[in-house]
């Protein structure tokens, strides 16, 4: 039947808010917590926000009736209180999947955390969780190798990998860099990493900086009998630079390169991960500029969102934060989005801040990156947390050992391989992490004098942005 | 910052990956892993290598990965078998995963020389 045009404002709940209806298996789903203005009710709040990051505007305009918007609409399907919070609920909305291109994490968020974050009658926003149908997945390209295949390329099983961010971050030239890539790989680390804020400076260029850790990967490999890379940083301030990069690295025989995925963008991001599929590199990812946006409790968008759209834009490593360390990080929040990397299907779980049931498919998994304020006494609640599928990187904790960036690699990889085998012989390794740890350093005079040095340094901060919760 | 004469001097070491920075394991410290493979429903596979060539993806599988095998007696018995027939290899034992078609589990047990 044909509708007739009403020229003027409705209520965004006459049309978005929409209680009975029953998401479809094709709609992308999303969880808001809405904090709207005094006075406005709910379903009114609710239903905007369903409407301005769909169809809607402001006003009714003619052109709507040249197609059928209850076809496209967003809408409000479902509004919960939020545990603990008297002002906040949960929004729960469905799109259909044909608001979207296929394949684009940039329009999806382009839509879901466009305008409607800036909405007036909204004093906060903030984007939860997000269900992909698999319809969607299925158009997304995904890690360009996924946990497994990078396993197999660096030849590392039966134990979370060891990493660890070269120190001082800034100001070394590109030898002084590479010596302390090749001490930290010959000690025992199977990854060393560029700091984000490396990329092209006076101090040290780029090529010349790819070429002495290319020296130093192939020295500690012949030395050690062990396979090693360098995250070699390939963020740069134009797609063409960072493609140049890329090749160069590849030219010199490296392994893995390496993007910072939210200061780069989605796009950048998902064109570098397509050509590291094609060129066999792996792809290591940084996330400058996450807390901007995860940190406030009632406003932006949960890093759970953003881990998942790095999987669905590819990465093989993500940094997820370390529970334990200098940042921010709610254990049972960090499990719920580690998860989300590494599992084919992770359940709706309120307990970890899963608001979905989300199926990945056949879609690869990524490492979690453990990274940030961690040295050898975290090691046993690190492996108990992050289990084998991840890469533990400690920087202070590596180059901090009084004797060197060697010796303190030698004693992390000495108390990972500790807490694995005591793990893997059924010992509770968080609660015997001492004693598993000091006879550890039985054997090693590196490990025991790291477990002197950090024996006092804690980071035991209340999170800021907890699970809801009574 | 002055010379401390506490400082060490660390040595390269060649190792052979996953617990290549632990002493060597005793028997009953081998007997928990193989127990945690098989417990894990990964199947135990016994591979061997020359020295000079352990760098290398493949190693020579001793035998067929063990599939179903839930004997931890067996198993150590193979491990024997495969160092004695090849006393100058790397011998390792792998828990091999069908479902991620990956290790969750891989270490050397006996070092060629």
């Amino acid at each position: 039947m044909s509708k007739k045009y009403d020229a003027g404002v409705k209520e965004y709940r006459d049309t978005y808010w929409t209680p009975d209806y029953i998401p479809l298996d094709t709609d992308l789903l999303a969880c808001f917590k809405c904090t709207g203005q005094e006075g406005v009710p709910k379903e009114e709040v609710a239903a905007a926000v369903a409407a301005e990051s769909s169809t809607g505007t402001w006003s009714t305009v003619w052109s709507e009736l040249l197609t059928d918007l209850d076809f496209y609409k967003g809408r409000c399907y479902r509004i919960e209180d939020v545990p603990g919070d008297k002002e906040a609920f949960y929004a729960f909305i469905a799109y259909p999947l044909d608001l979207f291109e296929e394949g684009s994490i940039t329009n999806v968020l382009t839509s879901l955390v466009g305008n409607v974050f800036g909405f007036k009658a909204l004093r906060h926003l903030r984007l939860e969780d997000i269900r992909f149908p698999m319809a969607f997945i299925k158009t997304c390209p995904g890690p360009p190798n996924g946990i497994h295949v990078e396993r197999d390329r660096m030849n590392k099983y039966g134990r979370p990998l060891l990493g660890c961010t070269i120190k001082p971050k800034l100001g070394l030239s590109g030898k002084n860099y590479g010596r302390v890539v090749y001490e930290c790989l010959r000690g025992g680390l199977d990854f060393t990493k560029d700091d984000e804020n490396i990329n092209s400076q006076p101090f040290q260029r780029w090529q010349n900086r790819f070429e002495f850790v290319a020296e130093a990967v192939k020295l500690a490999e012949e030395e050690t009998g062990e396979r090693k890379g360098h995250y070699l940083n390939c963020t740069a301030n134009t797609p063409e630079e960072r493609y140049e990069r890329a090749e160069f690295a590849k030219e010199l025989g490296q392994p893995i390169i390496m993007h910072d995925y939210i200061t780069g963008g989605f796009t950048a991001n998902t064109g570098l991960s397509k050509w590291c599929r094609k060129n066999g590199m792996l792809l290591h990812i940084h996330r400058a500029m996450h807390a901007v946006i995860d940190r406030h409790p009632k406003h932006g968008i949960h890093f759970r969102v953003l881990a998942k759209c790095l999987r669905l834009s590819g990465g093989d490593q993500l940094h997820t934060g370390t529970v334990v360390g200098k940042l921010e990080g709610d254990r049972q929040t960090t499990l719920g989005y580690i998860d989300q990397l590494r599992e084919s299907f992770v359940p709706e779980d309120r307990s970890r801040g899963n608001f979905f049931d989300q199926d990945w498919g056949s879609m690869p998994g990524v490492f979690a990156v453990a990274s940030g304020g961690i040295h050898v006494w975290h090691m046993p609640a690190l492996v108990s947390i992050f289990g084998d599928d991840s890469v533990l990187q400690f920087g202070g904790g590596t180059h901090g050992h009084p004797w060197g960036s060697a010796a303190g690699a030698a004693a992390n990889r000495v108390a990972l391989e500790a807490c694995v085998k005591a793990r893997n012989a059924g010992r509770e390794i968080e609660k015997e992490g001492r004693d598993i740890l000091l006879e550890a350093a039985k054997h090693s005079p590196e490990l025991a004098i790291a477990l002197e040095t950090w024996k006092e340094i804690k980071f035991e901060f209340d999170t800021v942005d907890k699970l809801d919760v009574n | 910052m002055p010379f401390k004469s506490t400082v060490g001097d660390y040595q390269t070491v060649a190792t052979l990956e996953t617990f290549g920075f632990l002493p060597p394991m005793t028997q009953d410290e081998i007997y928990d892993q193989i127990a945690y493979i098989i417990a894990q429903g990964w199947s135990p596979l016994v591979e061997h290598v020359h020295p000079s060539r352990s760098m290398s993806t493949y190693w020579s599988y001793w035998k067929l990965p063990f599939f179903g095998e839930k004997d931890l007696g067996v198993i150590v018995s193979e491990l024997e078998a495969c160092h004695r027939a090849y006393p100058d290899h790397h011998v390792r034992l792998v828990g091999y995963d069908a479902y991620t078609q990956s290790q969750g589990s891989c270490f050397v047990v006996f070092e060629g020389r």
